[in-house]
């Protein structure tokens, strides 16, 4: 059976062209690989190539044809033995031409509705917790210590438990950490599992993604997270997108960890919130804790966790203090909210060094009889937004506080959220507190200002207050 | 010494090169026997005529977005998949048809990813640049240039880790190899003694930048030489010299002392992608590539030059693989598109 040589589409937008020359005459032999006919597109002139081997049988389409459509004959080739009666049954094989043609399957495709996404809208709602917090069993003994040595113990611990957890980042060995977050780690557990690597981010993070499509944990510490924009590329495009980019089959279980946001007089390239950034991105979790006993649990969580996550921390908040449970195996379900303080007239939700700001101002708000909830959002994506809107139900007011810019940032997503399913209950306009909309000046009266602060916490509070 | 460039005001850099003629590398051939140039015939045969149909696929619509074909270049990853052991990993751009048909996957299930079927490897979400088989310890698949080779470098960093005696082999083309991240893994892969061998794929158009007109110095085989990373040259259009350098360099590798370097002195026929008319070269220099160095035309003519086949033995070698084509093109033509219900899926686990 002869075999019809259709009109190829070049580009994936090309729908006609013009067959501007056959370099073939019929009657002559075409092999595969051979240059047959020359088309025009919008962008070019290009070169048709045979597939399939025999003679030229007939031309369907003159040469100098202008808009030929996509997928018009406009050739016959006779197999081997074929001779040029075989052309005159009219019967010819079109070249893997099939029933189904992809023009008509995206017409079906439009007819079926697409499937009602997850209830939050997005893909994370595969990721949403069901584990409850974990109860601390009454009389468990309380120790007080800081964040830093909180997420030591998380790491330490959670590399006795699995072999295939290790460190890497540029100082977190021989130094101890550049915020000596991994002190004692290299005593513990050697230079195999904990590994100084040179500057050099964009090249081991990505390193360390290729060790987690290979089935290690890798915990990769980035100095700040200011320098990972270095590495954004690794982060984005391979951590997180390959689970879904490979059906389920590849998965890239990996902590990526390290301090995120303003510390003190840095400057701009050195005091960046990232939260917004990475809870943009389907196929990462962010988590973003504000006390020592958060820290542990939810660090311990990633750690285990199947995806990649991104796990923010902040450099004032090494240092503060808090109690944490003497539990052998304290892990927290992560993606849960947590209410801190119970309160009826409005709701502050804030995450990470955010807390400061909104626990101090609850403290305020309460001198001046305003009595507000405090959430801790610790988990920027999947986002616990039932937690939040339970409370603007009960509230009716929000404010939400983040030291990242407005434009686009986690409070902006907030608000959205709570407009679309607690609408009828907000009492007055969400406020945002933010970081202010410039890069962060260095001076230290500047940067006071460009920062949030308890006052604005306070003051916003008051205004949708109405006080 | 000739001035190769210069630069004036009014015209910027000239480069007085001519356009360069691969050199010939010089090393060593592998002795192929009977049924191992038979086993290199059928493999390239498979990638080249796999390729040609998916350009074909590609004009009927069947094949949506970017489709890299590797046509011309199947010497390079069949030479190092015939050198490779048990358990030794391969990881590359996105020009990768041709290596995963090599690793053994399944024709059926990568036309019917081109397709963006649910039989596909990624079950239609991948496509073309984005395949991946853990059983076959291929591990993609990356559209993104030069992002495997920090990748491969890892995955080698795991087989070190493990103490295992695997390989992974990371193919990257001449274009990635002027991107940063390729010398940073460079230098932990020497540092840390990792074991990797970086096959750089020189076809020499970085899309439709030639070699000459976007890197300082082409000899890319001397591009680890500041982190005293050994490099070679290798005919990439002999199938033979592959295997050759292949089995030197896996076995630098497995003998722990670090990462080589093999650059392959290759050609793709077609053009960067299938939308890419290739006016940056000249009808001429392709034609002589395709008559003189073919890598499958050159077993076929040992073959029959050591009366291995007659004609007709090879005629037949050819239909078995492109009924195997074919059944592939019938499979991703007519199967399912991915289930709707599949668009919230593998996110996260």
């Amino acid at each position: 059976m002869p075999t019809e040589v259709l009109m190829p589409a070049l580009s994936p937008t090309m729908e006609k062209g013009n067959l501007a020359k056959w370099l073939k005459k019929e009657g002559d032999t075409v092999k595969s690989g051979d240059v047959i006919a020359e088309i025009e597109t919008d962008k070019a002139t290009m070169e048709v190539e045979a597939v399939d081997e025999g003679t030229l049988g007939k031309i369907l389409v003159p040469e100098g044809t202008n808009d030929v459509a996509v997928n018009t004959p406009i050739a016959m080739i006779l197999a081997e033995g074929e001779d040029a009666a075989a052309l005159k049954d009219g019967k010819a094989a079109k070249v893997g031409a099939s029933a189904s043609a992809p023009a008509r399957q995206e017409k079906a495709a439009e007819l079926t509705p697409p499937p009602a996404p997850p209830k939050t809208g997005t893909a994370e709602a595969a990721a949403a917790p069901a584990a409850p917090e974990p109860e601390v069993p009454e009389g468990t003994e309380m120790v007080t210590m800081t964040m830093r040595e909180a997420l030591r113990d998380a790491m330490a611990e959670e590399m006795r438990r699995d072999p295939d957890v290790f460190v890497i980042g540029e100082e977190v060995a021989e130094y101890q950490g550049a915020y000596k977050v991994t002190q004692g780690l290299l005593d513990e557990f050697g230079a195999r599992r904990v590994i100084d690597t040179p500057i050099t981010e964009h090249g081991f993070a990505g390193l360390g993604v290729g060790a987690a499509l290979a089935g290690l944990k890798p915990i990769v510490e980035f100095m700040t997270f200011n320098f990972a924009m270095q590495a954004m590329d690794q982060l984005i495009n391979s951590a997180a997108k390959t689970r879904y980019m490979s059906g389920g089959q590849v998965q890239v279980s990996i902590v990526f960890r390290g301090p995120n946001g303003a510390a003190a007089r840095v400057a701009a390239q050195h005091s960046q919130d990232y939260s917004a950034w990475y809870s943009h991105i389907p196929g990462l979790k962010v988590i973003a804790p504000s006390t020592a006993a958060d820290a542990k649990g939810l660090l311990k969580a990633a750690i285990r966790d199947p995806n990649p996550v991104m796990f923010l921390e902040n450099e004032i908040l090494y240092s503060h203090s808090s109690p944490v449970p003497k539990l052998a195996d304290y892990v927290l379900p992560i993606g849960r909210a947590r209410v801190v303080r119970s309160g009826t007239d409005v709701t502050l939700v804030a995450w990470s060094m955010g807390m400061s700001y909104a626990l101090k101002a609850a403290d305020e708000l309460a001198k001046e009889n305003v009595s507000a909830e405090v959430i801790d959002l610790r988990t920027l994506r999947p986002m616990d937004s039932a937690t939040i809107v339970e409370s603007v139900k009960k509230t009716g007011r929000l404010v939400t506080v983040e030291e990242g810019w407005k434009q686009s940032g986690v409070g902006a997503e907030i608000a959205a959220r709570v407009l679309a399913d607690a609408f009828d209950y907000l009492d007055a306009p969400i406020e945002r507190i933010a970081g202010k909309d410039v890069p962060m000046p260095y001076a230290a009266n500047l940067e006071k200002m460009a920062l949030p602060s308890v006052a604005d916490v306070v003051a916003a509070a008051k205004a949708v207050c109405y006080r | 010494m000739a001035v190769a460039r210069t630069r004036t005001a009014d015209q910027g850099v000239q480069d007085l090169r001519p356009v360069a003629e691969p050199a010939a590398p010089q090393g060593p051939i592998a002795e192929f026997s009977k049924d191992t140039e038979f086993q290199a015939l059928r493999q390239m045969l498979l990638i080249r005529r796999f390729e040609e149909k998916a350009g074909q696929m590609y004009g009927m619509g069947l094949i949506g977005g970017f489709c890299h074909l590797y046509i011309g270049q199947e010497a390079v990853v069949v030479g190092m998949k015939m050198a490779m052991a048990d358990g030794d990993q391969m990881i590359t751009g996105y020009r990768d048809h041709g290596h995963m048909l090599a690793c053994g996957m399944d024709p059926k299930g990568v036309m019917a990813e081109l397709t963006g079927r649910r039989g596909g490897y990624s079950k239609g979400k991948g496509g073309s640049m984005h395949m991946f088989s853990l059983e076959k310890n291929f591990f993609g698949g990356h559209g993104i240039v030069a992002a495997q080779v920090p990748l491969g470098t890892g995955i080698a960093f795991a087989n070190a880790y493990r103490g295992a005696q695997n390989v992974c082999v990371t193919y990257f083309g001449d274009g990635a190899a002027n991107q940063g991240q390729v010398y940073e893994s460079f230098n932990m892969a020497e540092l840390w003694r990792l074991p990797v061998v970086y096959v750089i794929e020189n076809n020499r158009y970085a899309m439709g930048t030639s070699v000459s007109r976007s890197s300082a110095t082409t000899d890319f085989a001397k591009r680890g030489s500041s982190f005293n990373i050994p490099g070679k040259q290798v005919d990439g259009m002999d199938v033979r010299a592959v295997k050759a350098a292949a089995d030197e360099a896996l076995g630098w590798c497995r003998a722990g002392k670090g990462p080589t370097i093999l650059e392959m002195m290759t050609y793709r026929y077609r053009g960067h992608s299938m939308s890419d008319p290739a006016k940056y070269r000249t009808k001429e220099e392709v034609d002589k590539m395709r008559t003189e160095h073919d890598p499958i035309e050159q077993v076929r003519k040992r073959l029959l030059d050591k009366k291995w086949a007659g004609e007709d033995e090879l005629k037949k070698i050819d239909a078995s693989v492109r009924a195997v084509v074919n059944e592939a093109a019938e499979f991703a033509t007519h199967d399912a598109e991915p289930d709707p219900a599949e668009l919230y899926t593998d996110v996260y686990r």
